[in-house]
């Protein structure tokens, strides 16, 4: 099963890798993993997203805990959380194709950010399958160029063990 | 000051006396520093290898932090098998290296080496040291890492122009690490738990790891095993976490271990593991260990809690501060059926128990005669194979902390480097090296290190011209292919003993024993005592591949 990690990190050069080894080294299976800033520059935010069972994960998050400069981790999973992705595609648009492809980015509410005489450039947010979704939409037109990022994740309404201060 | 003197006088603040080193060029200064100290002594080993299993042997003994400080490149890369034996065993060990100038980094300048990057799944934490004003911060992190929770291993890597650059930090009041909390005190309902556990048992085991040992609880669990009447197995590196003269003691538990010991696992209702880890070389087969046991785990380390086996009651915490707030809890008990059951388990012995005419000479005899002359009180450090687990099933580690071997990486070449650390660490006590004529030749080159600062060490080399250990693996798992382990090519010991200014003794026969090993613990000089050993002998009892505690081979098939 696919678990979401919301972990909390000191920024500082090597976090990373001493992430990512981790995981290589113990032979989880990482999914995706997402690093950003937080409100407090001196603390990152990496969305971890994981394939195993409790057992596994339980030791994931053991062992996460391990690394000096992780603070806190959550495991978003079973929470009400919003999960985005960024998805941006190149996707051939020929004359006769230009409106239906338009039209299409109405209905998915997302963005034309580049136009070109043959192709755009299409940018969208949201979870992961309607990512796959729009992604499969396109398909028939031709993808051209693609690139997506892992997912980062917020837990809904007053979350106090997201509090920091 | 510059930041390598300020580096030297911060380990001066940490209390370190010590160190083992090997310079070079990108440590010139941490050496120049080094020479200016009244406090701390400069040990030269012969490879960084050498300097980071004395420190490793020191820091066991001493009871701290042991420090290494090399070169960068391959002075660097020299400490890896070190760093991995240390982290493995979870020794804490600082380990300083040089490394080229900031504004070199990356360019694969001369004797550059990424170490932080190549040492980062072996260590516990590391510093690539960037700001000179970090320096102080860095290695008070850096002991306080290395010695509290779980110990083990950190790494600072010291760019040659930090090393030079103007220090004036601070030293920091209080240290700053948001993410490091470890666990001392232990839960009190697991505790209570636990302890309910302990109370309805029949038939309970404790079974002592290395955790015993480095938290110090020795004592409290040994008033704990007697409150309820339970007795107690051992492992390599929990060896010294038990009195092996209280009645209570069974012996090293795993693939080569007592088959009391061995046994009492495979039919105890309740095991309290306590500062162990479950490893593969204790519980053979997972699914057949201590099967109808409820399991108490007690480790400093929660990620080790239900990583081998399912855990009943788990306590995360320091095992000296858990197992006294249980005896606040815990009523005495008593288990006589079970306790005559663990006696009578005692005289099973296998064949590496009794003396079988045939060979003339057993390197059991050998540590069982050592064991009587020194009483308990010797240390004794051992490299791995064949000699290892005999040591380990023969030794008495009647001193705290006195049984220093390479658990958890098996690293031959551990036990003579390991000594020189031990006697340095305790300079009056009788350091006794058990090895083998493999082991010996991969770090031979410390007798040396040995003989420079005079070291009284006794090694006790079981020469069978064999690698024996994996010549027993193939016996049983090859079909008798012996194949690269014959070590044709060995050196006259006696000759080797004689370049260093060696006392040296040879032992053939069993009745040689005893005044060879009398000679060499009273003679006050570095010693080699060479017993020449039948490659056909085996350690037994042995658990093959798959099999539970309770299914040892014995003895070998006539």
């Amino acid at each position: 099963m696919k678990h979401v990690l919301n972990v909390l990190v000191q920024n500082r050069a090597g976090v990373l890798v001493r992430v990512a080894g981790l995981f290589s080294r113990r032979g989880y299976n990482i999914n995706s993993l997402t690093v950003g800033v937080t409100e407090n520059p001196e603390i990152s935010c990496m969305t971890i997203v994981v394939e195993g069972d409790d057992r596994i994960i339980e030791q994931v998050t053991k062992q996460l805990h391990k690394i000096v400069e992780v603070l806190k981790i959550k495991d978003v999973t079973n929470d009400e959380y919003v999960g985005r992705e960024l998805l941006m595609l190149r996707v051939l648009a020929e004359k006769e194709d230009r409106v239906e492809i338009m039209k299409m980015c109405e209905i998915f509410r997302i963005k034309i950010v580049d136009i070109n005489r043959k192709s755009f450039i299409i940018e969208a947010t949201g979870n992961h399958s309607k990512l796959n979704a729009i992604e499969e939409a396109f398909r028939p037109y031709g993808i051209q160029e693609m690139s997506r990022t892992g997912i980062i994740a917020m837990v809904r309404g007053d979350n106090k063990a997201a509090r920091r201060d | 000051m510059n930041g390598a003197e300020a580096v030297i006088a911060c380990l001066e603040l940490e209390g370190v006396e010590t160190v083992f080193s090997y310079p070079g060029g990108a440590v010139l200064g941490l050496f120049e520093a080094l020479s200016n100290s009244t406090q701390i002594k400069n040990v030269l080993t012969r490879t960084e290898q050498g300097a980071t299993h004395a420190a490793s042997g020191y820091a066991r003994v001493r009871r701290t932090a042991g420090v290494c400080i090399a070169t960068s490149g391959p002075g660097a890369t020299n400490l890896v098998t070190g760093l991995a034996t240390a982290y493995m065993d979870s020794i804490p060990l600082i380990a300083i290296t040089g490394q080229v100038s900031t504004s070199m980094i990356g360019t694969d300048a001369f004797q550059e080496i990424d170490i932080t990057g190549i040492t980062r799944p072996i260590v516990k934490h590391s510093y690539l040291v960037t700001d000179v004003k970090t320096i102080p911060s860095v290695i008070r992190e850096a002991f306080y890492l290395a010695t509290t929770g779980r110990p083990g291993p950190v790494l600072i890597d010291l760019p040659k122009n930090v090393a030079d650059a103007e220090c004036r930090a601070q030293i920091p009041g209080k240290i700053d690490l948001p993410g490091y909390k470890p666990t001392f005190k232990g839960h009190k309902l697991k505790i209570q738990r636990a302890a309910k556990v302990l109370q309805n048992a029949k038939k309970p085991l404790i079974y002592a790891g290395g955790g015993v040992v480095s938290s110090g609880a020795e004592e409290v669990l040994q008033e704990l095993a007697h409150r309820i009447d339970a007795p107690v197995a051992v492992t390599l590196m929990g060896k010294s976490a038990y009195p092996f003269r209280d009645g209570y003691f069974v012996g090293m538990l795993g693939m080569h271990g007592a088959p009391a010991a061995n046994l009492a696992v495979s039919e105890c209702d309740v095991l309290l593991a306590v500062g162990a880890r479950f490893d593969d070389r204790v519980t053979s087969n997972v699914e057949k260990f201590a099967q109808g046991a409820e399991i108490i785990h007690i480790d400093v380390d929660p990620a080790e809690i239900g990583k081998n086996v399912e855990v009943d009651v788990p306590i995360v915490g320091d095992a000296g501060a858990i197992l006294r707030d249980m005896l606040e809890v815990l009523e005495p008990a008593e288990h006589q059926a079970w306790r005559a059951r663990i006696e009578s388990l005692r005289p099973m012995h296998s064949d590496a128990y009794a003396d079988l005419p045939g060979a003339p000479l057993h390197f059991r005899d050998v540590i069982r005669k050592l064991n009587r002359m020194t009483k308990g009180k010797a240390i004794m450090t051992t490299d791995v194979g064949q000699h290892q687990m005999v040591a380990a099933q023969f030794f008495n580690a009647g001193r705290r902390g006195g049984f220093v071997s390479s658990g958890g990486l098996g690293t031959m070449g551990y036990g003579l480097p390991a000594a020189v650390g031990a006697q340095l660490a305790a300079p009056d006590d009788t350091v006794v090296c058990i090895t083998g004529d493999g082991s010996l030749q991969m770090t031979m080159n410390e007798l040396a290190t040995a003989k420079a600062h005079k070291l009284p060490i006794k090694i006790i080399l079981s020469n069978n011209g064999n690698l024996g250990m994996v010549r027993q693996l193939q016996k049983f798992y090859k079909g008798g292919n012996y194949f690269g382990i014959d070590l044709e090519g060995n050196p006259d010991f006696s000759k080797i003993a004689e370049a260093y200014d060696m006392a040296y003794l040879c032992v053939a026969r069993p009745e040689e024993i005893e005044p060879a090993l009398q000679q060499a613990l009273d003679n006050g000089r570095l010693t080699l005592v060479e017993c020449l050993i039948d490659c056909e002998e085996m350690v037994y009892p042995m658990v093959l591949n798959g099999c539970g505690l309770d299914e040892m081979v014995m003895a070998d098939k006539q």
